[in-house]
């Protein structure tokens, strides 16, 4: 079943500006999606949609096999939205925002402060829960968003950009969670501009940009596109001239660096043992680049290029 | 779980959030409505009522008080929504409720409970204040509680209304200072109408507060410039009038939905 499928999606603001250009996209049940792209491609705007946040002008939106024109409430009640940006009271205590949210769908004030327990308990936050929500750190407040949207026991999980401004630690934490969660059945979708993120947690992705899904596959299926990956080597001792390693495109960054090309056809095996044909030690090495990055600017580049032509 | 019981559920959550909010901020908002009216019974109660006499009837004392209740009960259920509701728009949390499964009508009636619920504890502290400085009594309890709850949901729906068109904070005060005072003013608090040449006795009948100052009046005190049935008639309306107007705005999206 999918839990999540959008056909022909189209926003157009008020001022004549068309954010989504007609969008199809299918998320199947217990996924761990990435909805990828730029600042301004309209990942909001999509997760407003979805979420009821924002009418959409035209297309049809699923979930689970509910559809939001005709049973709003019950596409309402499979979600949980955690925004790009943070939208609760903040004269509110943190547990009443959590226990609110719960009444607001319905849950029993006494279970709801079971239910709100458990997830601050979860997110690390029980302790704070008299505290007022303004007084928290910028991660808590993250933090706070998600044990709201989980209150519920939504079966499908939306977060948008949730670790944008998070520091590492906080961030691992949540990697982490939503990886558990995801294990144990919710459905997640989450939008983010770390592709770091995206590549160690998603199995599927979508790349929006401009208002239009310019790629829907695989993350693995995403990868092995990606043709050529540049490593840096660091290197035992210097050296004093380029080696020459044999069709491996090399560049000199300094005495003990160096920057190498690998097509996917090469391989590294061979680039290794033309480095010991030649006496040279690797410490250590790197991505120059992270690869996913590599493949967006030159995704998004092409569909540049194709709306110009 | 059936859709009532949810909706229920919904409901009381958004009027318990609406009524810890006022009361964690008791100073701000039960206080003051209650120190007002102790100025007002010390001023023109005591110090210029002696010399005024009596008004239809009673001590002008005696006479202002419905007047007075009434007047903190509108500041108050208005006030309780317009800058609550406009802050839960300002703020985004308006969010938290428009993704949940709830209907327009219970967002809205939840919202008005809570005006209400503010109504009703102001409405207390005032009267609990008229006690030490009037002869209360009450003409007829079941009236007076009417009124009381009509006007107050009446003025509730109109503060809604008014924060879902505020764009600043300055928008929620210009109806309380520039239609609201001066309506309460002359709706009759202070004065009976029977007072006033013709011309303005006319003028004051299209005033809607006149009609809820009279009911209210005539609900403590048994006396009102203003025929019962006509009184709660145009209240109902207005609440009727004002509610569907509300939803409407909520189903458009007006100010909360892109
Ligand atoms: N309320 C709005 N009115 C007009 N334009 C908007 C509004 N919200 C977003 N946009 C525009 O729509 C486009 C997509 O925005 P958004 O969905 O927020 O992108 P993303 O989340 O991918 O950064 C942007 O160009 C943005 O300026
Ligand atoms: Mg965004």
């Amino acid at each position: 079943m999918s839990a999540l499928c959008i056909r022909g999606l189209r926003k157009v603001y008020g001022n004549d500006f068309e954010a989504l250009k007609g969008i199809d996209l299918e998320i199947q049940q217990g996924d761990f999606f990435a909805l990828l792209g730029p600042n301004g491609a309209g990942k909001s705007t999509a997760i407003g949609i979805i979420s009821s946040l924002v009418n959409k002008t035209e297309g049809s939106v699923e979930v689970f096999g509910h559809d939001l024109d005709r049973e709003p409430e019950a596409v309402k009640a499979c979600i949980g939205l955690v925004p790009q940006e943070f939208n609760f009271n903040v004269w509110e205590p943190v547990a009443e925002i959590v226990v609110n949210q719960a009444g607001y769908y319905g849950i029993p004030r006494k279970e709801a402060w079971q239910r709100a327990e458990q997830s601050l308990r979860q997110l690390d936050l029980w302790d704070k829960r008299t505290v007022m929500a303004r007084n928290l750190s910028g991660g808590m407040k993250r933090r706070l968003m998600i044990a709201r949207a989980l209150v519920h026991e939504p079966r499908l999980l939306i977060l948008d950009e949730p670790t944008a401004g998070v520091d590492i630690e906080i961030r691992r934490f949540m990697w982490e969670f939503l990886t558990d969660i995801n294990s144990r059945g919710t459905t997640i979708i989450l939008t983010t501009h770390y592709l770091e993120e995206a590549e160690s947690l998603c199995r599927n992705i979508a790349i929006i940009n401009q208002g239009e899904i310019v790629e829907h596959s695989s993350m693995g299926g995403l990868l092995q596109r990606l043709h050529t990956e540049t490593f840096v080597l660091n290197l035992k001792g210097t050296i004093a001239e380029l080696p020459e390693l044999g069709g491996y495109v090399l560049d000199q960054l300094d005495d003990c660096t160096l920057e190498v090309e690998v097509t996917q056809d090469q391989g590294i095996n061979g680039l290794f043992q033309a480095l010991s044909r030649n006496g040279i030690e690797v410490i250590s090495m790197r991505n120059k680049q992270n690869r996913l990055e590599q493949l967006f600017i030159d995704m998004v580049e092409s569909t540049r290029k194709d709306g110009e032509a | 779980m059936n859709n009532l019981s949810r909706y229920w559920i919904a409901f009381s959550t958004i009027i318990t959030k609406e009524f810890l909010r006022f009361i964690r901020i008791w100073v701000q908002t039960v206080l003051p409505p209650a120190i007002t009216t102790i100025l007002y019974y010390v001023i023109f109660g005591t110090l210029i009522g002696e010399r005024i006499g009596e008004m239809d009837g009673f001590r002008y004392i005696d006479f202002i008080v419905p007047g007075l209740i009434l007047m903190a009960v509108i500041t108050n259920s208005y006030s309780n929504v317009v800058s609550s509701f406009y802050s839960s728009k300002f703020q985004k949390h308006v969010e938290e409720l428009l993704i949940a499964p709830v209907p327009h009508w219970v967002i809205l009636a939840g919202y008005v409970g809570g005006g209400v619920a503010r109504g009703v504890v102001v409405g207390i502290a005032v009267t609990g204040v008229s006690v030490f400085f009037t002869d209360l009594n009450i003409h007829n309890y079941a009236w007076t509680l009417l009124v009381f709850v009509l006007t107050s949901i009446l003025f509730a729906l109109g503060g809604f209304i008014n924060a879902v068109f505020a764009k600043s904070f300055d928008d929620i005060s210009i109806v309380p200072t520039f239609v609201l005072t001066p309506l309460t003013y002359l709706g009759g608090v202070f004065y009976s109408i029977q007072m006033l040449p013709e011309f303005w006795q006319s003028v004051s009948l299209a005033n809607p507060i006149l009609y809820m100052v009279n009911a209210f009046r005539y609900g403590l005190l048994g006396v009102s410039d203003i025929g019962m049935g006509l009184a709660i008639s145009i209240i109902l309306l207005f609440i009727l009038g004002l509610s569907s107007f509300a939803l409407h705005l909520l189903r458009k999206g007006v100010g909360i939905k892109t």
